[in-house]
């Protein structure tokens, strides 16, 4: 990965996103202003708490919303080239879903759903699934387009794929629909390429298999990749940059090494903290006291304050800015306000650092 | 968490078969013969790769398919074969699955809080509305919901949130044994670990036992009592914890456990895991017969087999 990124290859910016849903109890905020850049050939991963935000976030870039909601404001602008040969940038958030789909889905920006089973269609063989984009987008006839289809299906470490072709998803394990799904995925060969928790019902050696073959097609074809992941394992394997998300926020962001060795924001401490770890044998495994804020009332303040245990009073009256500690490293937190005072990383965390600093540069 | 071996197992499940037929040539062996037993309080924790027979076996057991061949003896009652109907009675009761496709099982149509408390109202355990309401909503808390998320529809949450749905739905009903597949591989690592504390202190005030399917390796060894480790079908490992982390015989786990992916980049990036390959090493599943290392370890393997991979060994 270069470490500048050039501006025209930026494929994807999002401004200040802001998105809400309604409900029989109220309005919930789900996004609050998400600001995000994904570039050519890269790899970002998207991390944080379970209803943070990260699947509505990537599923707005698809044109999918449900009905009950709504973009506030903020925009989704994505740059490629368009069937002219021309560099062209819309915005997609002012493209109806059916113009999205029409025009993007699948063959310029592919998407991993979390449940696979609700991408898959229970009543087409998996084969004619995975043919369907290449014939539509790609213009293959249905024999190579077959051919292609059970060369994907061996890929993603699917065995007698010939026979597998010709099956439903029903008679499928878990983890094979899934595999099912990248292979739909990657065969119409996207620019930007959404995974989200894409290896979660995967058993590790499969797993490192997929992220492998997603790799290698992308170095192949530079596509873009967003892996929305709770696997710190998974992060550390694929990623170029990290934003870390809470309450609807990106509330740290850098690379890989700034996230995983000089974590900033005491969110981003506990969220590392909570790894289990093969190698310690504690019996119980530490969870971040407290519970997510409720999005259906208005947050004032930084909306972890609750749950930090360095909170301030400003805290409680102000949301931070986007502090810039150096590098690419971005921290939405007051402590990384020139006039905080300084804490510390938990010990328990730190200690674990600095192993993992140790093994990373020894092996 | 005491465990009493000297008494009978909570489940026994013996030589079971579940072959699927899926073409008039052709039959899946999806599990091929798997003998195992877990003992009340205890935390037996299956694991394999993706295909290996771990949800199947569990959809045997809670009876969700009619099984092959074999015996399933819960808690004394015989359930497997056609059941007598208190034997099915005792079944639905006392055992709950929480499954690994959220939203494959919970009905679009109907509130969470209407989801949540369905088992309760089928089998009438509750003692009226203000009991009902109070089970339901104190399972919605534990499992890290908030109460006005009850009146919500399933399509309506994240990916997590639902997971914890089909976790509450099970785990409000109290019972004995619960069949968890794949139950926390969707959250995020601080749920996960609320979740996993919420089924340790069930297991301890309650003595709730888990038969806890799952990929990652990590989470299984901080959870599970024991492991079992599949591959195609049949249960080519099983010991304690400890045993099958430290003393792995099988090369099938050796593999797996050289796979568990560490959450650090510098050393992630260049990881490459160890190979294996049955039929490059020649390996027959259906040749080999259970070998004890000892009372709690035991490994699939023919004389031979056992001879090499155990030399690597220290019993
Ligand atoms: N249709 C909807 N109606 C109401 N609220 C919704 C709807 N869809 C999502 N939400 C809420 O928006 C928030 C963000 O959801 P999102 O699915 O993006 O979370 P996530 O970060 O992907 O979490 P997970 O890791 O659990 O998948 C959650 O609090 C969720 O409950
Ligand atoms: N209803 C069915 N009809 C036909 N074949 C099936 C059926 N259910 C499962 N199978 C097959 O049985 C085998 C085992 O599937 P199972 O779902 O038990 O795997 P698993 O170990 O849970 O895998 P995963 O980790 O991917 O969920 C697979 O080859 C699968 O294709
Ligand atoms: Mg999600
Ligand atoms: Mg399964």
């Amino acid at each position: 990965m270069s470490a500048n990124r050039s501006l025209d290859d930026r494929v994807l910016s999002i401004r200040d996103l802001n998105i809400s849903f309604d409900t029989a109890s109220g309005t919930v905020h789900a996004i609050r202003g998400v600001r995000m850049d994904l570039f050519r050939g890269e790899t970002i991963a998207v991390v944080g708490e379970s209803g943070s935000g990260k699947s509505v976030t990537v599923k707005t870039i698809m044109g999918i919303l449900a009905n009950n909601g709504h973009i506030d404001s903020g925009s989704i602008n994505y740059t490629f080239i368009n069937e002219k040969g021309e560099k062209e940038t819309v915005d997609m958030t002012k493209l109806s879903q059916k113009e999205i789909r029409y025009r993007f889905c699948g063959k310029h920006i592919a998407m991993v759903f979390q449940d696979p089973m609700t991408s898959l269609d229970p009543t087409m063989t998996v084969g004619k699934q995975i043919m369907e984009g290449m014939i539509l987008h790609l213009n293959l006839s249905r024999s190579e387009a077959k051919k292609r289809a059970i060369d994907l299906l061996a890929r993603v470490g699917i065995e007698n794929p010939e026979k597998r072709f010709n099956e439903y998803p029903h008679q499928l394990s878990g983890g094979m629909r899934q595999r099912v799904v990248i292979a739909i995925a990657l065969a119409c060969e996207p620019d930007i390429l959404i995974c989200d928790e894409p290896t979660t019902a995967l058993d590790v050696t499969i797993q490192a298999k997929i992220l492998e073959l997603i790799k290698e097609i992308q170095a192949e074809s530079h596509f873009a990749v967003i892996y929305i992941t709770h696997d710190l394992g998974v992060v550390a394997k694929v990623a170029d940059y990290v934003d870390v998300m809470y309450a609807g926020r990106i509330i740290e962001k850098g690379d890989i090494d700034e996230i995983f060795y000089d974590p900033r924001h005491p969110y981003t401490w506990g969220l590392l903290a909570s790894m289990p770890d093969t190698d310690t044998d504690s019996t119980r495994l530490f969870a971040i006291p407290g519970t997510p804020p409720n999005l259906l009332e208005k947050i004032t303040g930084d909306a972890f304050a609750p749950r930090n245990p360095f909170a301030m009073k400003i805290d409680y009256m102000a949301e931070p800015p986007m502090f810039d500690v150096g590098g690419k490293h971005r921290v939405a937190s007051w402590l990384c306000d020139p006039r905080a005072p300084k804490v510390e990383m938990p010990d328990q965390l730190k200690d674990r650092m600095e192993k993992m600093r140790k093994e990373g540069i020894l092996e | 968490m005491n465990i009493d071996k000297t008494k009978e197992p909570l489940l026994h499940v013996e030589g079971l078969k579940q072959h699927f037929r899926t073409s008039s040539r052709y039959v899946t062996k999806a599990v091929d013969g798997i003998s195992f037993d877990i003992w009340a309080g205890e935390t037996y924790g299956l694991v394999g790769e993706s295909g290996s027979g771990k949800s199947t076996t569990g959809r045997a057991i809670i009876r969700l398919y009619d099984p092959t061949a074999g015996k399933i003896i819960f808690d004394g009652h015989d359930i497997s074969g056609k059941m007598a109907k208190e034997d099915e009675k005792y079944l639905r009761t006392n055992m709950q699955m929480i499954f690994q496709d959220p939203m494959a099982c919970l009905n679009p149509r109907k509130k969470v809080k209407e989801i949540i408390a369905q088992g309760l109202e089928i089998h009438r355990l509750y003692t009226d509305q203000a009991d009902l309401d109070q089970k339901v909503n104190a399972i919605i808390e534990k499992v890290g919901l908030s109460p006005e998320h009850a009146t919500r529809y399933p399509h309506q949450f994240s990916g997590g949130q639902r997971q914890r749905i089909g976790i509450a739905r099970a785990l409000v009903m109290n019972p004995r044994l619960v069949i968890a597949d794949e139950a926390i591989s969707a959250l995020d690592v601080s749920i996960q670990a609320q979740v996993v504390n919420l089924m340790k202190d069930l297991q301890d005030e309650l003595g709730t036992t888990y038969l806890f399917i799952a990929h990652d390796l990590s989470m299984v060894k901080y959870i599970s009592d024991r492991i079992g480790v599949m591959h195609l079908g049949h249960i080519v490992e099983t010991g304690t914890t400890d045993e099958i982390f430290e003393n792995p015989v099988h090369p099938y786990t050796r593999s797996l456990l050289s796979a568990i992916p560490r959450p650090n980049p510098r050393v992630e990036k260049k990881r490459i895991a160890l190979e294996y390959n049955k039929e490059k090493e020649g390996v027959d599943y259906t040749q080999g017969h259970l070998h004890q290392l000892t009372d709690t370890h035991a490994v699939l393997a023919t004389d031979g087999e056992f001879k090499v991979w155990s030399k690597e060994h220290s019993y």
